[in-house]
């Protein structure tokens, strides 16, 4: 199937130009962290964590939820979200590599990234974390991969996948499991110590993650004429709304707890998040702030049906991705840091060279997607399910 | 052709799993060299080693600038201008050090005096827990060490430890030491490992005492806890103490006389 | 097999390209003869010398691990009974102290370029 690759429009090719570019640019910024260490950060002693892992966190969600799409289709047996299920897959696909980028960068001494497996710590959750999304990729590229080819030689996949499909939908919610389990082990970091972390993120990743898959669905509509059909839309656009209510519903749980108790090490972190220190606001207070607008902007137009299937959706859409993407890619690793171990403030700012090593990730990610998309477009349109009218 | 090919790939897989399998093995061989390893003849040695810092003792961050110079000094540990620091030993005031003490009314000599922080050397420390590749571990004898060789600089310890006791080298640490370097007996760390204090495991193996301990002039006292008879079960038994944070259950191996 | 000829050419010139560092070394100098200089002073290291010669990394590794994890941190030689403190910068470089004629001489011989004096120090006079 490699060979649609071959078979595309002058823009695709300038889109892929486009993204090498870019990766080739934020490259030399990595080659500078690899060189000279990550001084190049804003982060610190006391925030040792900063965009890259936030970035990692919010991709894993990013690529458990294609099992929103695959759970309705293989256990409900709800036939309309056939036609999408593979963009879902590969998109997980496209995320599970940028999560493991994301963890490259990261590292200090990347050389040495292989010390995980000939070292194996059971007691490390790093080490479970490695082993899902290892076989979340694999999974999903095995799937993805046999699936299309069936349609494509227009025959019924292998009876083997069946049973790896099933294991990939429990699989889809242990990598974002593990990944929560990073965080809400650590003693001491009372943003992150909460039981609650791993369904919040399960919350979060469902009501983000499709919303993301729309939006670029709505785009790849409008360039190829691909449909995923009305129903689809629907249904999709139904779950993502439940999702972000329980998204929300769990964040103000944790509000309660927090200002409740009135345990001040509970409430100091969600405090320097939306109130900044000293009497000043952070930086981070104003994208906490428009996260909550979004947030509550989105729930306004998604919940009434009427807006829902309106031209409104793909504005919510919008707004939902990145009141989530602010939650979970900004506010949970700065609330985690601040206060510090010694219940002070240690600002962090992500720096120019971060934000570009992380876009490289980003370009990449974008240009595995491109290419898996691209072949899977085109085979949905040889095998006759680009739209509901056959051609 | 298609079942030579099955067969092909079978024999691959098959040949692909002994060769990992054989690696496996291959791990956990015999020793290599043809001597013997043994303890080093003379070194100190304890059930737990434990600190405790007599804070009465030490009125302002002077009186701790000897240790911490002998403990920078040892371990060739570089001054970094910035937040990107790295520190084994240093001072902070009591509601940092303490912050669960939230006492407002706390006597003023208690409040005002400076407090020395260091690796805590827990007896349940987090940061081997999350350690994904053994490069920090706990040894018999109560000391929470590191192999900078294995550390892979994923600063999931840091993110562990509820005592900010880790350093991580943001920047080749040698652009920041004196030429040449304090201690040639010791190395220094490179870019992307993360350290900590070691309660100088090298010094009590050649039958020191612990850097720090040595400068402080017996106002910080060093031994085995599980000794009735030591000294810092002596100082324990004789005066009041507290660590930091005892309610997260690591179980610090460092205590601050008040 | 379709295209035989231009297959089997392919297979033996990857062959031969990817064998090249085995046929390389017959025209190179042998591993002995990279003129390594040794210490003066000293006749006889930790272990006898083929060993060192082929084992010392692996030894290295060994003593490391033995030191740091498990506080064996002295070796009992198995040739001259003699204890050894373990560490690289302060037992094996007293004697091997001349890195360039040493270390250096056979490590780029065989292209490897270990990354040790990152953090240990290397003796005066390098």
């Amino acid at each position: 199937m490699l060979q649609m690759l071959f078979k595309a429009s002058k823009s695709y090719y300038a889109w892929l130009a486009f993204l090498l570019c870019v990766i080739a640019v934020c490259g030399i910024a990595y080659l500078d962290q690899l060189f000279n260490g990550l001084g190049i950060t804003g982060m610190s002693k006391d925030v040792s964590w900063g965009l890259y892992i936030s970035q990692f966190t919010y991709f894993v969600g990013v690529a458990a939820s294609a099992v929103m799409l695959v759970l309705p289709a293989y256990f409900h047996h709800y036939k309309k979200f056939k036609r999408m299920i593979i963009f879902g897959e590969f998109m997980a696909v496209a995320a599970v590599v940028m999560c493991a980028l994301f963890i490259v960068v990261d590292l200090g001494q990347p050389q040495r990234m292989l010390n995980v497996m000939l070292y194996p710590t059971p007691n490390s959750v790093m080490f479970y974390d490695m082993i899902v999304l290892c076989g979340y990729l694999g999974l999903n590229i095995v799937i993805g991969w046999v699936t299309l080819e069936a349609e494509f030689r227009d025959a019924e996949p292998p009876k083997w996948v069946k049973p790896l499909i099933y294991i990939s939908i429990i699989w889809a919610f242990s990598i974002h499991t593990v990944t929560a389990f990073l965080y809400a082990g650590v003693p001491g970091r009372h943003y992150w110590l909460t039981a609650i972390m791993a369904a919040r993120f399960l919350a979060s990743a469902f009501c983000s993650g499709p919303a993301i898959l729309l939006l670029l669905i709505f785009a790849v509509r409008r360039l190829t004429g691909f449909d995923p059909g009305k129903d689809a839309v629907k249904t999709l656009s139904i779950i993502i709304v439940y999702a972000m209510c329980v998204n929300v519903f769990f964040y103000l749980c944790e509000l309660f707890t927090s200002f409740y108790s009135n345990i001040p090490g509970h409430m100091e972190p969600i405090r320097f998040l939306f109130e900044g220190h000293g009497g000043h606001l952070a930086w981070v207070s104003y994208w906490m702030w428009a996260a909550v607008i979004m947030a509550i902007g989105s729930l306004i137009i998604l919940i009434p049906p009427r807006w829902r299937n309106s031209r409104l959706l793909p504005f919510a859409l919008i707004m939902l991705v990145a009141a989530s993407w602010i939650d979970k890619g900004l506010g949970l690793l700065i609330g985690g840091f601040t206060p510090n171990m010694f219940e002070a403030v240690t600002p962090y700012m992500p720096t120019f060279k971060e934000v570009m090593v992380a876009l490289g990730v980003y370009a990449v990610g974008a240009l595995v997607l491109s290419l898996l998309w691209k072949i899977a477009l085109s085979v949905k349109k040889i095998s006759g399910h680009f739209s509901d009218q056959p051609e | 052709m298609k079942d030579s090919r099955r067969r092909f790939l079978k024999l691959a897989g098959i040949s692909a799993f002994a060769l990992i399998g054989g690696l496996g093995a291959s791990g956990a061989q015999a020793q290599i060299a043809p001597g013997k390893y043994i303890p080093r003849p003379g070194g100190l040695k304890a059930k737990r080693w434990a600190m405790v810092i007599d804070t009465r003792r030490f009125a302002s961050a002077e009186d701790y600038a000897p240790c911490i110079e002998a403990c920078d000094r040892a371990h060739n540990i570089p001054h970094i201008p910035t937040d990107q620091n790295v520190k084994w030993i240093w001072t902070d005031t009591y509601d940092h050090v303490f912050p669960d003490d939230m006492n407002n009314h706390l006597n003023t000599s208690v409040r005002s005096r400076p407090y020395m922080l260091l690796c805590n050397h827990c007896d349940n420390p987090p940061c081997v827990r999350v350690c994904p590749t053994q490069a920090t571990y706990k040894m018999p004898n109560g000391i929470v060490a590191m192999d900078y060789h294995r550390c892979i600089g994923c600063r999931f310890c840091m993110a562990g430890c509820p005592y900010g006791a880790r350093s991580f080298n943001f920047v080749d640490p040698r652009k920041y030491l004196p030429d040449p370097y304090p201690n040639k007996e010791f190395p220094t760390r490179m870019i992307g490992v993360v350290e900590k204090c070691n309660f100088c495991v090298e010094r009590l193996a050649d039958g020191k005492m612990p850097a720090c301990v040595e400068a402080s002039n017996g106002k910080i006292a060093f031994g085995d806890l599980e000794d009735p008879n030591s000294s810092v079960r002596q100082a324990l038994a004789n005066n009041f103490s507290i660590r930091r944070k005892p309610s997260l259950g690591t179980q610090p191996g460092v205590y601050y006389l008040i | 097999m379709y295209n035989a000829k231009g297959v089997i050419i392919g297979i033996i010139v990857f062959v031969i390209i990817f064998a090249s560092p085995f046929w390389l070394s017959w025209i190179g100098t042998d591993y002995t003869k990279t003129g390594v200089v040794l210490p003066q002073g000293e006749k006889q290291c930790v272990e006898d010398t083929e060993f060192m010669r082929a084992n010392h990394m692996r030894l290295l590794d060994e003593w490391r691990d033995q030191a740091l994890r498990e506080e064996n941190r002295a070796y009992v030689s198995h040739l001259s009974g003699k204890t050894f403190v373990i560490s690289l910068q302060n037992t094996c470089m007293k004697c091997h102290n001349n890195y360039a004629s040493f270390c250096e001489k056979c490590h780029v011989a065989n292209s490897v370029y270990p990354y040790c004096w990152t953090c240990h120090i290397l003796p005066e006079g390098k």
